[in-house]
């Protein structure tokens, strides 16, 4: 009788369990598939190679947030990515040095502030001065969200390494830098490249600390110093419009946003596998 | 023994290098939190920091700024959220790491990495188009309609059935909390150590026993931080909330009436703000808003240390 | 790999510094579909490129004093203390160009009902002070006599950011309502008693579009363009007006007109003028070099340059989009303000 009931509860626990689990992915399901048949129609050679449009003239494309978003972002991994290699080999690779504690204290908050706030950052460290809004103060929004990803993923795999192989380079009468540079880092690219990409996908997404920093741009620009636009700017902007053609083109990229996110996290995955 | 190991030259310049680099991260995290506070203190001094955490005013012309109704909005619309999405995230966590066979836990456990990898705007998005239409239609105005013939007294608290407000924002904060939550708990309870699930089989426990009695109560501390830690996200959470909250900052909110958050306030108000002190109010409120991210994150912090089984993690 | 990588580095620092002369701008949103067709047109013509950012009054306003833009843009003239707070922090006269006339209108989205809904100021005072919350509400029955409205809660939707659209709504509000003034007051962003906030221009309209019942302030143009029911507003010459360039024209034919050309136009006392119109301005240093956004005499050339063609050749376009085009009077006195314009002390615009 008792045994029964247990089951019973036990059986029952198993329909909860995957039925929360469906609970979880039927939206997505439903966001995926709306992001995928309302963006497909606006992915077309306009879309790819054109500026936009004066609002409700119609036509017009995201050429700008294209380039826009790719400039933006490859700037800020170059700089989030020396910050967050530098720290996370420190805290690997010298893990008696003094820094480390409060180090990995500001990586830990860091990664826990709104994205929102370091637009604010950004814009009263970088725009103010400068005098104008920039690409550039937008990458340094973005690389300091990229840090603390960095840097946590660089240090769990120069950790995972064997303390043999350094010891091993070592005996060689290799210095401790030529070690980590030559024997280290190589051994562990997989996963560096794959804590790299990943900070890369979680900052692309971003629009919030673009806002108040790179601004946007109706015009195609390469100049890092000026305005530029980006894809989640220019997703946002659009949403919230009432201009039907502009809301198209925001499924638009919303869909092509989408496609460069899992991308850059399929890579990311087979970084990890290969390395 | 320590100066040869750094005693090099090459060493010397390297260790160099990265300690610039580590002091250059911190260097930022401390300007980072003086600029909001020395922003700020314009705010903070013309109305205190209790007078501008309390007050309920913000009204440009007047000039008379306070963080409350953002403060309330913020802790609501998060708070909710993360209760909605607590027992499905871990259903679905168990069921990734315990229940499912192997290949049906990988995809599940891929397309939940997918949902948390989708961009904030294109939640707010889809939240726009099809979420608000949705819920507009076939859950306010019905309960709306409900209550204005049946309880009267309800209208008030229900607020405008408009689609655009907290509840539309609450949903999809939700949506947007799950995978992260599910993520990391699902890494806690993959933490627990096989043996312990075999001594309470070998006893002879279902497996609902078994993750009852073992897998939980082992992965409690680790499960606690991630809510925890969803929650820090759901309070700094920016676009997709402030495309559906209705961006109004009158108290009392309603359920479905329009309501703002911190960080929705500063995404609308920063840019168009004309100076003076309504620009130092929204540094100040991005202040507050790091103040209680952080103190979220601490606590997260301080559970999976206090609550960890064993060695559990470091 | 290594010499791809930088080979598309050089290119990209190549076409960096190829680029011809960009001049930046933001502010009011009331106006910014004009300003893109304003500045499509004009960097065809010039190969000028001018990159606006439609933010709001008073973002363009902080955006110019703090000299990150080269002009801003504002439905509100700037006041007497915010024109002396610039000429003592920054040692410089604003001078004020208008460059269309535009109409703010009552957006609603009312299914069912198709006749325009007539409004008047007091009425509209009192929605948005949420004192009347449905659609028929006795006091909108008088002025809709024939019409069947719908007994939909009014959600009232304004601008959650600082707005030029909104300055001009509350000062109109303001002037036929003792009680919005006393509670509200007049200002680009003021606080709300009622309702919840879009941003910008295009957010308002986007949620009157999206919630039926919805009441909202716009622009004309973005009613037009997309399709959104706007109603008629009683002047105060007890017309209803519904807001077109006939009725805005007639609403600027002032008989004094200011040099420095700000001037309000709403609650205009002419029998066929619509009562919520306004000039929208352009705002510039006079002295240029002053501000640090325009780095050279070639920018600040190229700045009056635009002026110059927006308030003459650019004004062929006002009509398309909506916008009346400016009277004679406010050319005129435009152009005796641009020929003032100074870079390190001397005219940009030679004689």
């Amino acid at each position: 009788m008792n045994l029964r009931r247990r089951y019973l509860r036990d059986r029952i626990m198993v329909v909860f369990v995957y039925l929360g689990t469906l609970i979880v992915l039927l939206p997505l399901g439903f966001i995926l598939l709306h992001v995928f048949t309302q963006g497909i129609g606006a992915l077309n050679w306009d879309f790819f190679t054109k500026p936009p449009a004066p609002p409700g003239e119609g036509g017009g494309g995201m050429l700008p947030a294209i380039v826009g978003t790719f400039v933006i972002d490859l700037m800020a991994l170059a700089m989030g990515g020396l910050l967050g290699l530098g720290g996370g080999i420190l805290m690997a690779e010298y893990p008696d040095h003094p820094l480390n504690r409060p180090l990995r204290l500001v990586a830990n908050v860091l990664g826990g502030i709104p994205a929102i706030l370091m637009g604010l950052f950004a814009f009263v460290l970088v725009v103010v001065p400068m005098g104008g809004f920039s690409a550039f103060s937008g990458s340094v929004a973005l690389a300091i969200l990229m840090i603390p990803i960095i840097m946590r993923a660089t240090e769990e795999v120069l950790r995972i390494l064997p303390w043999e192989l350094r010891e091993a380079g070592l005996a060689l009468g290799l210095p401790r830098w030529r070690v980590t540079l030559s024997l280290i880092l190589p051994a562990a690219r997989g996963g560096i490249v794959t804590g790299l990409l990943l900070a890369l996908a979680r900052a692309a997404g971003e629009a919030a600390p673009l806002l108040f920093t790179a601004f946007g741009n109706p015009f195609l620009s390469f100049d890092p110093l000026g305005p530029m636009d980006s894809l989640p700017l220019k997703i946002y902007v659009y949403a919230i419009s009432p201009y039907e053609d502009w809301i198209r083109q925001a499924w638009g990229a919303a869909l092509l946003l989408a496609l460069l996110l899992m991308a850059t996290n399929y890579l990311a995955r087979r970084a990890m596998r290969r390395g | 023994m320590r100066s040869k190991i750094y005693g090099k030259p090459g060493d010397r310049v390297f260790t160099a290098l990265l300690v610039v680099l580590g002091l250059t991260v911190m260097l930022v995290a401390a300007l980072m939190a003086w600029e909001l506070g020395f922003g700020g203190r314009e705010a903070f001094r013309a109305f205190g920091f209790w007078g501008f955490l309390r007050g309920t005013a913000w009204d440009a012309v007047a000039e008379q700024f306070g963080a409350w109704p953002f403060l309330v909005g913020t802790l609501i619309t998060s708070a909710v959220a993360l209760a909605l999405a607590f027992l499905p995230a871990l259903a679905a966590a168990i069921a990734v790491a315990e229940y499912a066979p192997r290949w049906l836990g990988e995809l599940v456990a891929y397309l939940i990495d997918l949902l948390a990898a989708l961009p904030s705007v294109v939640y707010g998005l889809w939240g726009i188009f099809v979420l608000v239409p949705l819920v507009r239609d076939h859950v306010e105005q019905p309960l709306f309609l409900w209550s204005a013939e049946h309880a009267p007294a309800l209208m008030g608290v229900l607020g405008p059935p408009t689609g655009i407000g907290m509840l539309s924002a609450v949903l999809v904060l939700a949506l947007m909390i799950v995978p992260y939550a599910s993520s990391l708990a699902r890494d806690a309870i993959r933490l627990v150590p096989r043996s312990q699930r075999e001594a309470m089989y070998a006893l002879g426990a279902t497996r609902w026993e078994v993750v009852r009695r073992v897998v939980l109560p082992y992965a409690r501390g680790g499960i606690f931080a991630g809510v925890i830690l969803a929650l820090a996200r759901a309070i700094g959470e920016t676009m997709a909330v402030t495309m559906l909250i209705g961006n109004s900052g009158q108290l009392p909110y309603s359920v479905f009436g329009p309501a703002a958050t911190m960080a929705s306030v500063i995404a609308n108000e920063f840019a168009e703000a004309e100076g003076g002190l309504q620009l130092s109010s929204l540094l100040a409120v991005g202040f507050l808003l790091m103040l209680l991210s952080l103190a979220v994150n601490l606590v997260a912090d301080f559970i999976l240390r206090r609550m960890s089984v064993g060695e559990g993690r470091k | 790999m290594k010499k791809i990588v930088i080979l598309v580095m050089m290119l990209l620092l190549a076409a960096a510094f190829a680029r011809g002369v960009t001049l930046s701008g933001a502010g009011a949103t009331f106006p910014y579909p004009l300003y893109a067709k304003y500045f499509s047109v004009y960097h065809k013509a010039t190969g000028v490129r001018v990159n606006y950012q439609s933010i709001g009054s008073g973002g363009g306003i902080r955006q110019l004093f703090a000299g990150t833009v080269h002009f801003g843009a504002s439905d509100a003239p700037l006041t007497d203390k915010k024109l002396a707070e610039f000429e003592q922090k920054r040692g410089t006269r604003v001078i004020h160009v208008p460059t269309a006339l535009g109409a703010v209108v009552p957006t609603y989205n009312l299914p069912g009902v198709r006749a325009a809904v007539r409004f008047s100021g007091p009425v509209l005072a009192d929605i948005f002070l949420g004192k009347i919350r449905k659609w028929n509400d006795p006091a909108l029955a008088a002025l809709n006599p024939g019409v069947k409205l719908p007994p939909l809660p009014i959600t009232v939707v304004r601008r959650s950011d600082g707005s030029g659209t909104t300055y001009i709504w509350t000062e109109y509000l303001a002037k036929v309502s003792p009680e919005w003034k006393k509670r509200v007051g007049v200002g680009k962003s003021v606080s709300w008693p009622a309702g919840m906030g879009g941003k910008g221009n295009e957010g308002v309209a986007g949620l009157v579009r999206q919630i039926p019942g919805a009441l909202g302030y716009n622009e004309l143009v973005y009613a037009v363009q997309n399709e959104i029911a706007y109603g008629a507003v009683q002047n105060r010459a007890g017309k209803f007006v519904r807001a077109d360039l006939a009725s805005l024209r007639a609403a600027a034919e002032l008989p004094d007109f200011p040099p420095d050309t700000r001037v309000s136009l709403t609650d205009t006392p002419a029998p066929e003028g619509y009562p919520i119109a306004s000039f929208t301005w352009i705002l510039v240093y006079r002295d240029l070099d002053k501000n640090r956004a325009v780095k050279s005499a070639a920018e600040a050339r190229a700045l009056a340059a635009l002026l110059d063609w927006i308030i003459h050749d650019g004004q062929q376009f006002n009509e398309a989009l909506h916008y009346a085009t400016l009277p004679e009077v406010a050319v005129r006195a435009s152009e005796a303000n641009l020929a003032g314009l100074l870079y390190r002390g001397e005219a940009v615009i030679p004689k």
